[in-house]
């Protein structure tokens, strides 16, 4: 990636000092281009000399507490990690104080660095020939290596909102990429001051000019309407979000000297930091962007731009058919083997999977009630209940309190997902684990139907890890003209939560519908190599 | 590119043709700036780059001598002349320009003072794929004395009446009492989706509208409609749901048959449409949001024609479009920007006493023992001794002989106060000449060449 950069670089410089020859003002887009070059160019001297002291740094961190002009630890350190080039990438704001370290290092601190690194060459060269020996035992860890080079795994940002170091750094970013930074709002509760809390009347539009001209119209506009819950719900989401890279997508043209892989990649960065300051991107967002990214770096360099934008067009189209369309014909099928006549199924929330189930059950006949299980604030099972009775099929609607009330009657409980972990739990609406756990204590089969474009390869066994905070005003109340919580900012010992997610352990769920069969939770994993494999 | 601006210079102020016979509306100076001016900043101050003005060429000749224009307003004002005289409304204006317009619009009056977000009014355009969203704000009682006026202020001016839905920003409901000769009649297809809805009538529409650019498509094929205000606001706000566009079903409502008669006569369909539909589609259907709760209906009772509204509680929104307004906006104007009230170049002598709430303009001179209070002073005026002026608006090029007791008035430009002339909430057009030791009340002095022909 670099390499081309390089090359690129000083054609672009004669594009951009013809233009001031003539005498032309440089326009926004020259400017953003000409900092381009001039990073690149600090990037390629930076590379050359940080080659050399990029391993001996990495040793380094280990044997001595890490400068904080050092790189910071942004690639896990593996034995095959091919190394320098893409760690440089992402923190070019840390690049100025890393060359005045250079000329500090005294003849003694190199030789150190040169008697680490061939210490941990030797040790990782070991560490190889143990690991042959020890793939019979699954469980062993790759002891030798990660002693002397321990895998230092990033925490992803937005789990670490009370860290101010990180917060600098986020809005270094967003500085970069032009994009405002949305800032938290009223007390948060200390067991989730990790996240970050919104407030709905303080949209991110405020600050952003109004006729939008750095990030797209339509990215804009999707960002108001997930920051305000138009669009909710994890296949919407995707869709609408697949819908507005469509638009960007049509209206993008390439600029003179770059190719199209790489830059239409770099344009669709800060749309992504921008949707995620509305609204933290959910796990299917995340595939989703994924899978988009993946297709646009490998569009072959001579396609041309009109065939190109319209193969990725066709992508896209082909990715919402494959993976929400199909895929919910397919669960749906698979789960009418599931109801039988005479049941009583149990609904939490508004899930579009488990409704669009229902109706097509209900379609071939099956003789079913359901039951809809709501909670505040969002208050999401009475759109459930409208969309279900008006395809004629007979509810009942109750409050999640009364869950256990209830559920002597019911025969089988269908739960929608956000998100599938790695390790088989569910990520789900709020009260999702609370029904999972009740219906266990009653005995009664849990199923949950997800397909397999949410499955994500995160790991969490509790709800307060990662976690996303709604606005807390949303759990204040006006009945009869009175509003008790109105002042609830003034009174310190006061906090309101109002949580969005949580994960039900695999123990409570029976079976997971998907797209690909019915498998029991535990194998999550399996689908999640598999699809690795396959792509 | 998301919104184009337009700006529309070219009204008459017919409402006020005292002020207006010689300086056009559009550069009557409010708070010693242009008219334009005040909504050109606000456009500016939100981040638009270019502005398509649409006005008369007396007009554009002033925007280019004005100091004012030229320096502060950065934008790229692309100016389009229309004729004077012709009667071409803001539809008119609309469809003249129709070739410019590329994308969604923003149409803005001349004549709007406001502090607004503008970010609250193109949010529900944006959020809710809206065809039309606009600004009101609720109506202020103008409290100063208007000069000319003789009695009480008539309660005549044509009510508007607005019905918005629970939320208060969905437009239901738009009439005015002109047009409703017996009595207020509601559809009955807007009953059964919105059994809620609120009627207001003490709200001012502050002319700013955000328009899909499929309506001035639809602008350019109905010729019929001329005024947007008048005509084509209030057939969007019935089109949201209109029959043709939501459901099949017939029904036999006489009132129904009525309003369908109205609407033939614009038979070409306003077609609001996207690229992607069935994607945008499903990801509606698959969303969990509904903008109603209690039927069966989906988000929108499935309707693709929407109107929203935005109503300002606080915060400032004039439209200077009557002598009240103008001399209201006069007053508070100058509030909304942190300039100093003396101009740098305007020649004070020690001796005078100006109050804080005054505005002095360039080149002023001001000499001694005058007092000025509450007063708006324009450029290039020249206040001799001994001169009260209280609460009044004196424009450009005046000239205040000695002595003078000026209280509550407007003077146009270029007049000339005599020596000792005593003015109680008069208005003085422009050029007149007040001779020495007049004394005149409430009392509106014009030439005979602005005297209307009857």
């Amino acid at each position: 990636m670099a390499d081309s950069g390089e090359t690129g670089g000083p054609v672009k410089k004669d594009g951009i000092q013809q233009a001031k020859t003539e005498g032309k003002e440089l326009t926004k887009e020259e400017k953003q281009r000409l900092r381009k070059e001039k990073k690149q160019q600090k990037k390629s001297k930076e590379k050359k000399d940080e080659k050399a002291s990029q391993e001996s740094e990495k040793e380094k961190k280990p044997v001595s507490s890490a400068s904080p002009a050092s790189q910071p630890p942004t690639q896990p350190i593996t034995p095959k990690a091919p190394s320098a080039v893409p760690t440089l990438v992402p923190v070019p704001a840390s690049e100025t104080p890393a060359p005045a370290d250079k000329p500090a290092k005294s003849k003694a601190e190199m030789k150190a660095e040169r008697r680490a690194r061939q210490e941990a060459e030797r040790a990782s060269k070991q560490g190889k020939k143990g690991e042959v020996g020890q793939q019979a035992a699954p469980g062993k860890p790759k002891a030798p290596p990660s002693e002397l080079q321990p895998v230092v795994k990033r925490l992803p940002e937005h789990v670490q909102v009370d860290n101010p170091e990180v917060l600098k750094k986020l809005a270094k970013k967003l500085e970069r990429q032009q994009i405002p930074l949305r800032s938290d709002y009223g007390y948060k509760v200390s067991l989730f001051s990790h996240l970050h809390q919104y407030s709905r009347k303080a949209p991110l539009t405020q600050q952003l000019s109004i006729p939008s001209t750095v990030i797209h119209p339509a990215i804009v506009r999707l960002g108001l309407q997930y920051s305000q819950g138009i669009v909710a719900g994890s296949n919407a989401r995707s869709v609408a979000l697949l819908h507005a890279f469509k638009q960007v997508i049509r209206d993008y043209t390439t600029p003179p000297n770059e190719e199209l892989s790489r830059d239409l990649v770099n344009k669709l960065k800060p749309y992504i930091s921008f949707l995620n300051q509305c609204r933290p991107l959910s796990a299917s967002m995340g595939n989703a962007i994924k899978y988009i990214k993946k297709e646009i770096s490998n569009i072959p360099s001579q396609c041309k731009e009109e065939e190109a934008k319209s193969k990725l067009l066709n992508c896209i189209d082909r990715y919402i058919d494959e993976k929400i369309n199909l895929a919910a014909k397919a669960i749906a099928k698979s789960s009418i083997e599931k109801i039988s006549d005479g049941d009583v199924i149990l609904v939490y929330g508004c899930s579009s999977l488990v409704n669009h189930i229902l109706c097509e059950a209900f379609e071939k006949n099956r003789k079913f009630r359901v039951i809809v299980v709501d909670s505040r604030p969002r208050l999401e099972g009475r759109e459930a209940l409208r969309r279900l009775v008006q395809r004629g099929i007979s509810c009942t609607y109750v409050l999640i309190s009364a869950v256990s009330y209830i559920l002597p009657e019911v025969s089988k409980v269908f739960l929608g997902a956000h998100a599938l972990l790695a390790n088989g739990y569910v990520m789900s609406r709020v009260g999702t684990s609370q029904i999972a756990l009740v219906a266990k204590a009653f005995n009664v089969p849990v199923l949950v139907c997800c397909e397999t474009y949410k499955f994500c390869e995160r790991v969490q066994t509790d709800s307060f890890v990662s976690n996303e905070l709604d606005d807390p005003d949303d759990l204040i109340v006006t009945r009869k003209g009175k509003t008790q919580l109105e002042h609830w900012q003034e009174v310190p010992s006061l906090g309101l939560l109002n949580l969005v997610y949580d994960v039900t352990p695999p123990d409570f769920v029976d079976l997971v519908i998907t797209d690909l069969g019915m498998i029991p939770c535990t194998s999550v994993p399996v689908v999640l190599r598999v699809k690795n494999v396959d792509q | 590119m998301e919104l184009q601006a337009v700006l529309m210079a070219a009204g008459g102020g017919s409402r006020m043709t005292d002020l207006t016979y010689n300086t056009p509306k559009a550069m009557l100076p409010v708070g010693n700036k242009p008219l334009m001016w005040y909504p050109l900043n606000l456009l500016e101050r939100v981040g638009f780059e270019e502005v398509i003005v649409i006005t008369t060429k007396e007009v554009q000749k002033m925007m280019s001598t004005d100091p004012k224009m030229k320096l502060d307003v950065k934008m790229k004002l692309d100016v389009v002349c229309i004729q004077e005289d012709g009667d071409m409304g803001t539809a008119d204006a609309l469809r003249h320009i129709q070739q410019k317009i590329k994308t969604d619009i923003l149409v803005v009056s001349c004549d709007l003072i406001t502090d607004v977000a503008l970010h609250e009014v193109v949010d529900l355009f944006r959020a809710h794929n809206a065809t039309l969203a606009m600004l009101m704000s609720k109506a202020h009682e103008f409290t100063e004395t208007v000069p000319g006026q003789k009695g009480k202020k008539k309660t005549g001016e044509q009510r508007d009446f607005v019905g918005v839905d629970q939320s208060g920003k969905r437009l239901l409901f738009m009439a005015n009492e002109a047009d409703l000769e017996d009595g207020l009649s509601i559809r009955k297809s807007i009953m059964r989706k919105h059994p809620r809805m609120h009627i207001k009538t003490g709200l001012v529409d502050a002319h700013l509208y955000c328009l899909k650019k499929a309506v001035v498509d639809f602008l350019a094929d109905n010729k019929s409609i001329s005024s947007i205000r008048g005509e084509l606001l209030p057939y969007l706000v019935r089109k949201q749901f209109s029959k043709t566009i939501n459901s099949q079903k017939v029904k036999d409502d006489t009132e129904d048959q009525n309003q369908i008669k109205n609407d033939g006569s614009t038979n070409h369909e306003l077609l609001i449409s996207s690229r992607d539909e069935p994607l945008l589609k499903l990801a509606q259907e698959r969303s969990c949001w509904n903008d109603h709760r209690g039927d069966m209906s989906e988000a929108y009772h499935g309707g693709k024609l929407r109107c929203y509204v935005h109503i300002m509680d606080e915060g400032l929104c004039y439209r200077v479009n009557t002598l009240a307004a103008y001399i209201e906006a006069n007053r508070l104007a100058p509030k909304l920007f942190e300039e100093p009230a003396v101009h740098p170049s305007a020649v004070i002598s020690e001796r005078c006493q100006m109050g804080s709430d005054s505005i002095i303009g360039a080149l002023c001179q001001v000499a001694d023992k005058t007092s000025i209070k509450r007063s708006t002073i324009g450029n290039s005026t020249t206040v001799k001794e001994k001169v009260k002026v209280t609460n009044s608006i004196i424009m450009h090029g005046v000239t205040i002989e000695e002595g003078c007791n000026i209280q509550g008035s407007v003077i146009c430009s270029n007049a000339v106060i005599g020596r000792g002339a005593d003015l109680k909430y008069c208005l003085v057009g422009n050029g007149q000449r007040i001779e020495q030791e007049a004394e005149r009340t409430n009392e509106v002095i014009v030439g005979t060449d602005q005297l209307m022909e009857i």
